[in-house]
């Protein structure tokens, strides 16, 4: 793939992400990223960097801290149901 | 006339004495304050109020700041204009039909209208520096580990980092000491923080200073924000510095590595927004995946869906190697650079903006264009460097601004340059 897109390659994405959109949205991203894809391209030229990877893991034991309370980590939620997050079903 | 530089205007207290008593700061709204709305700039967040504050909102109320309100934004930092706030576009407070930058352009046009002494915003690709710029104040974007994200709602968080506004340098560097220094809230914080005096580096010292140009981030300017800039290095040559040229061949890769990298790191971080916990919900029809997608096609905006959608194209099967394998390569480049030239010069100078503050409107139809302007900001952000951006003087009655970027933790000197252009 190069240049362009196309509005099922876009919409195959936004199914990825869970984004609904509609027509208009799935043409008009689809004519941007053409251009926006085509700017990134232009990293195929960067040279390979002897880097030393300067992060690394840092592990520690797991040990009980003070955090929020249910009713604080509810508070935000649409919904509860019985001290619960309340989602859609699931199928 | 109102700028619409706030999304909430709700006080909030400090306590009654500490280096910021007395004095008002405005925090951008992607800064969890306890029970104060906190919305990203999105409509996903519209009703949020975080249960918790900040590390950086914790700090100020210790230091006896008061908080006047929630900043303006582009919609979760995603913005050079502040025009994809979902609570409208902020004005300019030095010209009204133009934008203030972004992505805190609320909190540089309270800052630039003297209607707070000081603001936080927080600077992924240059949304601390751009807007400083615009509005003609002054921005830093701290190293990346010397301020707690804890609280910070996050964009792109390899990039990220929160930091000061203020109308003069030495504010800026006083709030910085306030902000700065360790958190065990947040892994990446560094220790280098502690018990800083960057207030006390603001001197305006730059005899002897050797002030490093990339030509790169000088060529493409308009030839306004060029004349101002150069007039600006006369000035600190006058005052004792040398400047010479010098090359960073990899910054011509910034953007897009810049971009790849954080539309990439938004896809992940802004999965979770599905309408459950917290944020727009997606109703109870149908199964998760449509309540979640309709979720997310209600609460975002398009450059959200936009990043989020080219973030997901980039780290999918077959695309991974070609765009994100290869910006980091090209991050490792640029962080490399800016290794060699700090050998051999201070500071680095560069006008922080290529261009002059935009009309409002202009910008919003075409994404890459936008993304351009970023050229100069970005590559700090790679290589995870403290930068300034300094008033530099005006071009057609707007603000230009002069950005200096220094080697890791080398906050002080680029303070004190800065201090010289004052």
């Amino acid at each position: 793939m190069s240049d362009s897109v196309d509005a099922d390659e876009v919409e195959h994405v936004a199914d990825l992400a869970r984004v609904d959109l509609d027509d208009d949205e799935l043409a008009a991203f689809a004519d941007q990223f053409g251009d926006i894809l085509g700017h990134f391209e232009a990293l195929e030229e960067v040279p390979e960097v002897e880097a030393e990877p300067d992060l690394v893991n840092v592990m520690r034991d797991d040990e009980i801290r003070e955090s929020l309370r249910q009713e604080e980590a509810l508070e935000n939620a649409d919904d509860s149901e019985d001290g619960r997050f309340k989602g859609p079903k699931v199928s | 006339m109102s700028l619409n530089a706030y999304i909430t205007e709700e006080t909030i207290e400090g306590s009654d004495d500490g280096p910021l008593a007395g004095k008002t700061v405005a925090v951008k709204d992607n800064i969890s304050t306890d029970g104060v709305r906190t919305t990203c700039g999105s409509k996903m967040l519209e009703n949020y109020e975080p249960p918790y504050d900040a590390t950086v909102v914790e700090r100020l109320k210790d230091a006896g700041a008061t908080i006047p309100g929630k900043a303006n934004m582009d919609e979760f930092g995603m913005g050079t204009t502040t025009e994809t706030s979902y609570f409208g576009a902020t004005k300019n407070p030095v010209d009204e039909d133009r934008v203030p930058g972004g992505s805190s352009g609320g909190s540089a046009a309270l800052v630039a209208a003297g209607d707070v002494d000081y603001a936080l915003g927080s600077d992924t690709g240059g949304s601390i520096r751009c807007p400083a710029a615009f509005c003609g104040v002054v921005g830093i974007k701290p190293t990346y580990g010397l301020v707690s994200r804890y609280g910070l709602v996050a964009y792109a968080n390899s990039l990220e980092q929160i930091g000061p506004i203020a109308p003069t340098v030495e504010g800026a560097a006083e709030l910085l000491d306030v902000i700065a220094g360790p958190d065990e809230n947040d892994g990446t914080t560094r220790e280098e923080g502690e018990d800083s005096n960057y207030g006390s580096a603001a001197r305006g010292d730059v005899d002897g200073l050797t002030i490093g140009v990339p030509t790169e981030l000088v060529d493409g300017a308009d030839d306004r924000v060029v004349e101002t800039f150069e007039n600006a290095l006369d000035d600190l040559r006058d005052q004792g510095a040398t400047v010479e040229e010098v090359s960073l061949p990899s910054v011509e890769y910034a953007v897009a590595a810049y971009y790849v990298i954080a539309m990439s790191e938004a896809s992940s971080n802004l999965a979770r927004f599905d309408g459950v916990r917290y944020g727009h919900s997606g109703g109870y029809e149908g199964n998760w995946n449509e309540s979640f997608a309709k979720a997310r096609s209600e609460g975002f905006g398009d450059e959200v869906k936009r990043r989020i959608l080219l973030g997901t194209y980039a780290l999918s099967a077959g695309y991974h190697d070609k765009y994100y394998k290869q910006a980091q390569e090209a991050r490792a480049w640029v962080k490399q650079d800016f290794d060699d030239a700090f050998a051999d010069v201070d500071v680095l100078a560069s006008p922080t903006m290529p261009i002059l503050p935009p009309e409002l409107g202009e910008s919003l139809d075409d994404p890459l264009k936008m993304y351009l302007a970023d050229a100069n900001t970005t590559p700090v952000n790679l290589a995870n460097l403290p930068a300034i951006s300094v008033p530099a003087g005006e071009a057609d009655g707007l603000p230009v601004g002069l950005q200096l970027v220094g080697p890791a933790f080398g906050e002080e000197t680029i303070i004190n340059a800065a201090a010289a252009l004052e």
